[in-house]
């Protein structure tokens, strides 16, 4: 009898650990399957346009993918947790409105005041997702589906028609983009600084562990007392408040912000997120794979524009990566989980 | 009393009251909105949503989701354009058109049903892949000469009274598709398969092939809700339909079909059809741009999912009080 709880207890402990484990493979996996796949692009588009391979050119490549790379982090924290936000499009292009029409209203408004209402405007719009997700019980699906039009329509109310443009606002505004420290832009900082803040916050902290365990097992979560709820808001409100800063970034990148910025935004960050491996059933992933997988959505963006490919394709070419994203996911997982099982029989 | 709480809380009552209220606000937005004429065209313009809204009660009933429809939608419209312009004969360009709308479904079920993926992850992928192969085949051209017989059924209603062609098409699908959910063993079987999908298949029904078919019919639909389309403006652009998918998906879950699955019914969700018709088109009248009007569907989406939620909490929280104030008086 005591052989047996002994074995059942070993069992119990076994499995939660092959468990992680199968899940940092395939993490691992997909980043070292990404970078491969980053590499030959580079290598078979490099061969063709030798323009390819310059500063400028790769420079160019970091600024298109920067502010996606910024919403993709908070996706990022959103689809751990199991759920998904499909209205970040239109939470960055209604602070991207709300932040630079601030100076055509009020000129002379201190820049910080335009950052502060940019992301103000994001964390209560994420609030509103979490609220409705956690509180209201609905699927987040549908609640982000909601909103991805109910912002954007706000967003064209508060706009009325009218749009902001360069010589409204003033030039420190535009220089949060643009500035260059060390050589490097300001954009691209910003950026990376969110990256590496977030991948530490899910790597290394308490914070970041609940939420990886409220998305691979929410029974388990809520047994070891983990608030799935106060998790999942807060998930959202992260998410609503990098889509502000993002949006304040992409009226000093554009200039020009009219009520149509940012739109279809979603598609992309969701595209960015699932190929650096982010599982869309949530509990695994990370801050890398998913900057990994803008920087290859754009670099593929790049190489088509470079071999005067039609601009055309690049909307095909992000629902295409999506889907063979999730498939590889699928066989990956199906792959290791019986590598797993034989090993362990064996 | 009892009758009437009953009444009150059922959903369609609730729709039946909402589409009064729309009408009470189109009414009072303008003095067109209650003229046959506008009761006309405001069907008219419903019949691509109410086509592509009759395979999606069926697939979420099922519990599943396809956000593809207006992707789909906007890529027969494309192809039927190209085909027309390369000289191809109409009614083979429509031929071809359905065969695609099949064939993308087919994508999408085979992906859900036989790779075990979600399906709102692969129709948003889809989403995007079918509007952007719609962008490549006609890049930002549109075309435009389509022969009058063909947009007159688009546009034309049938002779001698003000009833729309497409809403002909409508009338008969519905009808097809009540008999098969309330009547036939299939919508049995699909109402099973939303409730437990082991259980479904313990009872022999073929759950992965059943969910294929009926994405596959739902890329049919959209893509004969694309022709249309196509037929109505008399124009195939890339463009064609976007977002549409908000719209279908809202009618249904309006209607009162459970985002789960399992449980819902055609009817309310017909019901539900004119209340976004009529709301759309009110706001319309109003000179309300279409993104505004947005925001009210889009809250219905989401009101007509918290709102059932909220009244079940509602309602627990009543039992409990009445067991608790029970409790008390057994021991008194």
């Amino acid at each position: 009898m005591t052989s047996t709880s002994k074995g059942l207890e070993e069992a119990r402990t076994a499995s939660p650990t092959s468990q992680s484990r199968l899940i940092r493979y395939v993490s691992r996996v997909r980043e070292l399957g990404l970078l491969v796949v980053l590499l030959l692009i580079v290598v078979i588009v490099s061969v063709q346009v030798p323009s390819f391979l310059t500063v400028s050119n790769l420079e160019q490549i970091l600024l298109a993918i920067a502010i996606i790379a910024i919403v993709a982090v908070g996706e990022t924290l959103v689809v751990l947790t199991r759920n998904v936000d499909l209205s970040v499009g239109s939470m960055v292009g209604f602070a991207a409105f709300a932040a630079a029409d601030l100076f055509k209203q009020q000129p002379g408004t201190n820049v910080l005041v335009a950052i502060l209402v940019g992301c103000l405007l994001g964390l209560v719009l994420g609030a509103i997702n979490g609220l409705i997700v956690t509180v209201g019980r609905v699927p987040a699906i549908i609640v982000t589906l909601g909103t991805l039009y109910v912002y954007r329509g706000l967003d064209f109310v508060v706009a009325g028609g009218t749009q902001v443009s360069a010589s409204d606002v003033p030039d420190s505004y535009l220089s949060l983009a643009t500035t260059k420290i060390l050589g490097i832009p300001a954009l691209l900082l910003f950026a990376a600084a969110i990256a590496l803040i977030f991948a530490y916050l899910l790597h290394s902290t308490r914070y970041g562990r609940q939420l990886y365990a409220i998305g691979s097992n929410p029974e388990a979560a809520r047994l070891v007392g983990i608030r799935s709820n106060v998790m999942v808001f807060s998930a959202f409100l992260l998410c609503g408040l990098l889509c502000g800063f993002a949006g304040v970034l992409w009226g000093a990148r554009f200039a020009t912000v009219d009520s149509t910025a940012a739109s279809g935004l979603e598609l992309q960050v969701i595209a960015a997120v699932v190929v650096g491996g982010v599982n869309i059933f949530g509990g695994s992933g990370t801050i890398l794979g998913a900057v990994l997988g803008a920087i290859v959505l754009g670099t593929v963006d790049d190489a088509l524009n470079l071999l005067k490919l039609s601009q055309f394709w690049l909307q095909a070419i992000d629902g295409m990566a999506i889907l063979v994203a999730v498939t590889l996911d699928a066989f990956i997982t199906h792959w290791l989980q019986r590598a797993l099982i034989t090993r362990r029989q064996k | 009393m009892k009758q009437l709480r009953t009444l009150l809380s059922s959903w369609d009552a609730l729709l039946v009251v909402l589409l009064l209220l729309a009408i009470i606000l189109g009414t009072t937005l303008s003095p067109y909105f209650l003229t046959p004429f506008n009761v006309a065209s405001l069907t008219k313009d419903l019949m691509e949503k109410a086509i592509m809204a009759l395979p999606m009660t069926l697939i979420i009933i099922a519990g599943e989701i396809d956000l593809s429809v207006a992707s789909t939608l906007g890529l027969a419209s494309v192809v039927l354009g190209v085909t027309w312009n390369a000289g191809v004969p109409l009614w083979l360009g429509m031929v071809l058109v359905l065969i695609i709308g099949v064939a993308a479904g087919a994508l999408n079920g085979l992906l859900v049903t036989r790779l075990g993926l979600p399906s709102l992850v692969v129709t948003l992928g889809t989403l995007a892949l079918y509007r952007g192969l719609a962008y490549v085949v006609l890049k930002d051209q549109a075309v435009s000469n389509f022969p009058a017989a063909f947009t007159n059924f688009g546009f034309g209603s049938v002779p001698g009274t003000l009833i729309p062609w497409p809403f002909v098409v409508f009338l008969i699908l519905a009808l097809v598709f009540l008999g098969v959910l309330q009547w036939s063993w299939l919508g049995r079987q699909i109402y099973a398969v939303g409730n437990s999908k082991e259980a479904a298949r313990f009872a022999g029904i073929r759950v992965a092939n059943l969910k294929l078919g009926l994405f596959m019919l739902s890329g049919l639909l959209a893509a004969l809700a694309g022709i249309i389309f196509t037929a109505r403006f008399s124009s195939a652009r890339p463009d064609n339909a976007l977002g549409f998918e908000l719209d279908v998906i809202t009618i249904v879950l309006l209607g009162g079909v459970n985002i789960f699955g399992g449980r819902g019914t055609l009817i309310g969700v017909i019901l539900s059809l004119f209340v976004i018709g009529a709301v759309r088109n009110a706001l319309g009248l109003a000179n309300i741009s279409g993104d505004i009007q947005n925001i009210v569907v889009g809250s219905l989406l989401i009101f007509s999912v918290l709102g059932p939620n909220v009244a079940q909490s509602i309602r627990e929280v009543l039992t409990h009080r009445r067991l608790a104030v029970g409790g008390v008086t057994k021991k008194e």
